[in-house]
Formats: structure tokens, C-alpha cells, sequence
């Protein structure tokens, strides 16, 4: 199905979308998309959309199954307590990406903004994974619970990263493709080298990101990463105590 | 409380619609030729209609520089009146202070979705000489601003700058445009606002931008540091009056960069000044210079979370807060600088751009008119 979505309101469209979900549909084509919110919201089956133009905020949000492609930069909120699915973006992203993201894939073209996925989680398969080929603002990975965020770099910008980046983290991991400045790391972050493991992990999701950007593998994988870890699990347990 | 129910009839009905949770935050959009080319207010209509999701018809509003060039050597004053007693009694007092040179109702079109506006008039003013011994001239207009909006009962000064207006009430944006006919304006600078209004009342004078002089501001966010900000304006002879935290803003400006005279980036480096743990690690003279603005302009430091754009003559400043808690965007092509809320709001306008980009928090983006343009 294609729609084009011209000085459409995101209302209609998602009802649109949904409607058409429910009657079998399969695939979209969203043409002239300029700030549409809530695209591919809620929605549980396995379709794909692709995305001509700028969406709005919150694409994605609490999505379960569905494969969305935007060719453009996307805004902010993406993401936002998505369940299962792939979100595959051919440029930028903006602030608060991949909150409370609980399982599916997000990879990122270029940069990322502020506040990249805060809180994540995971539950035993449902792994969220977030991987950005550019920079990030601050906050990345503020009290992560679990799930994995990769970031490369890619783009030579400095610095790769923000500030405050894992505070208050107790759970899941974070790859670096590069040095972080002791003062950019949370209080609650571990630095660690690469094992064979890790790797091994990275690996995996960065092949398949490469397919989907066009780099080259074995250049991503030739960098240093850094690992992060939680120093604990429960960083806070103690705070109210005495 | 000067303006308790003023300009806004339906304050009761609204404050209730305030109370439903709609998701959502104010939008805010600007765009510059830096040429000083001069564009009809049409796009930035169509810009900020792009995010009418982010405001509830509590406010919207315009600010437009090098609208008026046939008498851009006189001060234009745009006044909102809530009665016509109002609008004797400012006349009153614009005969005795100011020359007024020409002045007549600014031009609206009732539509839909604006009601009970007040009485909007327009003057061409110039400051009489006789009155300017002992202070400058934007001293002294500056003065009479504060006292035409704290001391007559249903008047208010929604622009007071040169050659420059702001257009602004209660609606949403593209509405409030539509009724001020901004299609019949041109301007080589244009800001706007779509409100959602939380902490404070949406009426006519509260809606943005705030201006003083040549200064204007639109704001997405809140202003927590607003009564160490107040207070410290007041030590220099500003009113605050209009009830809404953006108003320090433009004071703030205009006490720092034209009464102070600090560059536009030290300027800035006070109203969102480096963290102390970030200024430990400067170079020796940076460290310098951050450690002094901090000392001196403590109470200028805006606190809470805010992105801005500020208006005026010479060009068009975005910042964002110093954790970047409200959002901003802003993109290049050839001559025109755009800033906004979200992307989307600048392709609306500009699909084909050179570059975009995210401003990092605290950090301004900087537009400005070409020398060679007057």
C-alpha cells in the first residue's frame, strides 16, 4: 500500500495503517512524510514500512513485530518501549531514542541525540539493541537495565560521545568504538577490553548493520572498542538505608 | 495583580482544558536570510503549522524584523488594549513622552479560532530630544515601556524595536498569522511560537514572543531560575508584568549585550554558563573568562530546561539549556539559517537543505545579518 501522506494529519494515516494491517496488508510505502508522529505505533504484526520524508516524534513507539525503514534523518522519541521489530534509519536521529526500548533492533545510519536509551531492558531472548554509526549527546545509556548499545564513531566527530554516559547503570552492555574520557563515564560504569565473546556478540549485529548501510565490516571491526559494564547490579540499594 | 482576567474572557474555560494530559510541549521555529533578503510571512506560517501538535491554542505568535523600512528610523509599538479607556490613557502618556509620528489600527482578519481579541493599535514613534540630556535614547524608551506595561490598567507593549513587530495572541499560531495577515509582511528574520502554556496564564500579552526594543524571544520550556532572574532585572530598572518566565529572557539580553555590552557569545556563555566540573578542565584563559562570567552573572544563569530563539535587528540566536532538555534543530541553505523544534518544521519549508544538524546543549547557533546590509 501506498500512501501519500502530504499535509496528511497522523491521525488518519495510522488509522490508515492499522486498518489496512488488519485486513492483510503487508507492506507500506509512506511517501512525503513530514513530521507524522506515532508511525508504526502499537502495531504487532510483521509488516514493513518505509519512509520517504522527515517523521515526527515517537515512530515506533511501544511497536511489537513490524520492519521500518526511514530514508531520512528521524526525530525524536523513536523507539520510545518498543517490544519487537526493526527500525532502520538512512541518516540521524534526534533525543530520548530507544527509552524503555524492551526488545527489537534500532541501527542508526549517522548520529544519535541526548538521552539514548535510557532505561532499557531485557528479559531473558527479548534483547534490545541499539547501534548508531556516528556520534551521541549525553546521557547514553542513563540506568540501562539491560540490552546492548553499539557506537561507532564512524564519522571522525569528537567527542564520540557526551557526558554522563551510563549513569546509573545495572544491566545489559555498552561498545564503544573508541577511548571515553574517564569523566565522561557515570559513577556506576565499569571499563573493560574486548574479549573473545564480546566480539564474537558485536560481530553479529555489526554484519548485519553493515548490510544495511553499505560499510565495510571488517573496517568497523579493525577499531578499539571499549566495553562498559554496571559495577553493580543495584547501584542505589543502599541510598535510602541509612 | 495587574492583569487578573485581562484580555482573556475565556481564562476559566481554558485553565480546564489545560488540566487534560495531552502530550505534547510548545514548538518554537525561526529562519534568517543572512543577505537580509526579505520573505513573505506565509512560510513561516506553513513551518510552524507543521507542529500544531506540540501546542493547544493557548498562544501562538510572531516576531518580524525589517517589516517597517520606510520608517525604520522610528520606534514601532505595537499595543494591545483591553478597552478603549486604555488606549486614551496610554495616548495620554505616548503625547507627553514620545513624538507620534503615525498611528493607526494593525491590520487583522477575523477567523475562526481567534476570539474576543483586545483593541491592537500601532504607532510610529520618535523620542523627543528635549528628553534625552541626561539618558540614551534606547534607555529612555526602554523606561517607557516598563512604565506604559506596569502602570496603565489594560495596556501592554507587545514590541517597542525599530523596524521590527511582533504579532502575537491567544490561538494557534497559524491562526493567530492568518488574523495579523502576515502574507502582507516581509521581513529577512521571522521567529514563531506555538504555546502550550503550564506554570503560567495564556492570555494575550502572555502569549510569545516577549520583546523589549529590538529584542525578541520565543521559548519552548521553563525558566526555574525566574525569581532570582526577576530580581536581579529589577536592580536595574525592569518591570516584569506580563506573569511569564520568558519575559527575563529578553530583559536579560537587552541588560547584557546592549546596557553591559557583552559580546553575543559571552552574553550566552552567562544565560547557560559551563558546569564548574567542565570549567576545571579549560585551558588557563578560558578557565579565566568562564569562571569570571559565573562570579558576576550569577543571577543571569537560566535554570530549568529551555530552547530559544532570539530576534533582533542584526541577526537570530538559538540555545539550547545546558543538559538539552527541550529540543532544537537547526540547517543551512545557501543564505537561510533555520532553527526549530523538530526537523520536520524546516523541511516543510526547505526540503532540499545543505546541512542540519543538533545544536549540543548550551551551545548557541549563531545567524548574522551580512555587513554590507543595512
Amino acid at each position: 500500500m501506498r500512501i501519500d501522506a502530504k499535509g496528511m494529519h497522523y491521525r488518519p494515516m495510522n488509522k490508515m495503517i492499522r486498518d489496512a494491517v488488519a485486513a492483510g496488508e503487508k507492506e507500506f510505502e509512506l511517501d512525503n512524510i513530514g513530521g507524522q508522529r506515532y508511525i508504526g505505533g502499537g502495531l504487532n504484526d510483521s509488516v514493513k514500512i518505509t519512509i520517504n520524508g522527515t517523521p515526527g516524534n515517537d515512530l515506533g513507539a511501544f511497536m511489537n513485530g513490524p520492519r521500518i525503514v526511514i530514508n531520512a534523518n528521524a526525530q525524536d522519541g523513536i523507539a520510545n518501549t518498543m517490544n519487537a521489530g526493526e527500525i532502520i534509519v538512512h541518516g540521524s536521529v534526534g533525543d530520548i531514542i530507544g527509552y524503555g526500548m524492551r526488545g527489537g533492533k534500532l541501527y542508526i545510519k549517522g548520529d544519535a541525540g541526548y538521552r539514548v536509551g535510557i532505561h532499557m531492558k531485557e528479559y531473558k531472548k527479548q534483547v534490545p539493541v541499539i547501534i548508531a554509526g556516528g556520534t551521541a549527546g549525553d546521557f547514553f545509556g542513563e540506568y540501562m537495565a539491560g540490552g546492548i548499545m553499539i557506537l561507532l564513531g564512524m564519522n571522525g566527530k569528537s567527542p564520540i560521545v557526551g557526558d554522563y554516559v551510563g549513569t546509573g547503570m545495572h544491566g545489559g552492555v555498552i561498545y564503544i568504538r573508541g577511548k571515553v574520557n574517564p569523566y565522561s563515564l557515570g559513577k556506576e560504569v565499569n571499563c573493560l577490553e574486548l574479549n573473545e565473546e564480546d566480539k564474537k556478540l558485536i560481530g553479529s549485529y555489526l554484519k548485519e548493520y553493515c548490510e544495511h548501510f553499505g560499510f565495510d565490516l571488517v573496517e568497523v571491526m579493525s577499531g578499539n572498542f571499549t566495553k562498559l559494564v554496571p559495577l553493580s547490579h543495584r547501584p542505589y540499594g543502599n541510598l535510602y538505608v541509612y | 495583580m495587574k492583569c487578573d482576567g485581562l484580555m482573556n474572557p475565556e481564562v476559566s474555560k481554558t485553565s480546564e482544558r489545560v488540566h487534560q494530559r495531552i502530550p505534547s510541549g510548545c514548538a518554537i521555529s525561526g529562519m534568517m536570510s543572512e543577505e537580509g533578503r526579505r520573505i513573505d510571512g506565509r512560510v513561516i506560517i506553513k513551518s510552524i503549522a507543521c507542529m500544531h501538535d506540540r501546542s493547544n491554542g493557548l498562544g501562538g505568535g510572531f516576531a518580524a524584523y525589517g517589516i517597517y523600512p520606510k520608517r525604520k528610523h522610528q520606534y514601532a509599538f505595537h499595543m494591545m488594549y483591553d478597552n478603549v479607556e486604555a488606549k486614551e490613557a496610554t495616548e495620554e502618556i505616548f503625547k507627553d513622552i514620545f513624538n507620534v509620528d503615525m498611528d493607526e489600527p494593525i491590520p487583522t482578519h477575523r477567523e475562526n479560532g481567534i476570539s474576543n481579541p483586545p483593541l491592537l493599535w500601532r504607532y510610529f514613534l520618535e523620542a523627543p530630544e528635549n528628553k534625552l540630556e541626561f539618558i540614551s535614547e534606547r534607555d529612555y524608551v526602554m523606561k517607557m515601556v516598563m512604565r506604559i506595561n506596569s502602570e496603565v490598567e489594560g495596556a501592554f507593549v507587545a514590541s517597542s524595536g525599530k523596524n521590527m513587530g511582533a504579532f502575537k495572541g491567544v490561538g494557534y499560531p497559524e491562526d493567530i498569522g492568518k488574523f495579523y495577515k502576515l502574507e502582507d509582511y516581509s521581513a529577512y528574520i521571522w521567529t514563531a511560537h506555538g504555546r502550550f502554556p503550564t506554570n503560567t496564564p495564556g492570555w494575550w500579552g502572555g502569549a510569545h514572543p516577549f520583546t523589549l526594543l529590538d529584542w525578541s524571544v520565543v521559548h519552548n520550556g521553563e525558566i526555574s531560575s525566574y525569581g532570582i532572574n526577576k530580581r536581579y532585572l529589577e536592580m536595574y530598572g525592569y518591570r516584569l508584568e506580563l506573569r511569564t518566565d520568558t519575559e527575563v529572557i529578553a530583559y536579560l539580553f537587552d541588560l547584557l549585550v546592549r546596557r553591559h555590552k557583552l559580546p553575543i557569545d559571552k552574553a550566552v556563555m552567562s544565560l547557560a554558563s559551563p558546569f564548574w566540573k567542565d570549567i576545571d578542565r579549560m585551558e588557563p584563559e578560558q578557565k579565566k573568562i568562564a569562571t569570571a562570567i559565573r562570579q558576576v552573572y550569577g543571577s543571569s544563569l537560566l535554570n530549568g530546561p529551555f530552547s530559544i530563539i532570539l530576534g533582533h535587528s542584526r541577526g537570530m540566536i538559538g540555545l539550547n539549556d545546558r543538559i538539552k532538555l527541550r529540543p532544537m534543530t537547526a540547517a543551512r541553505k545557501d543564505d537561510m539559517l533555520y532553527m526549530a523544534s523538530e526537523e520536520s518544521a524546516i523541511r516543510e519549508i526547505a526540503p532540499d537543505l545543505d546541512e542540519v544538524w543538533s545544536p549540543r546543549a548550551g551551545t548557541a547557533v549563531i545567524g548574522t545579518l551580512k555587513e554590507e546590509v543595512e
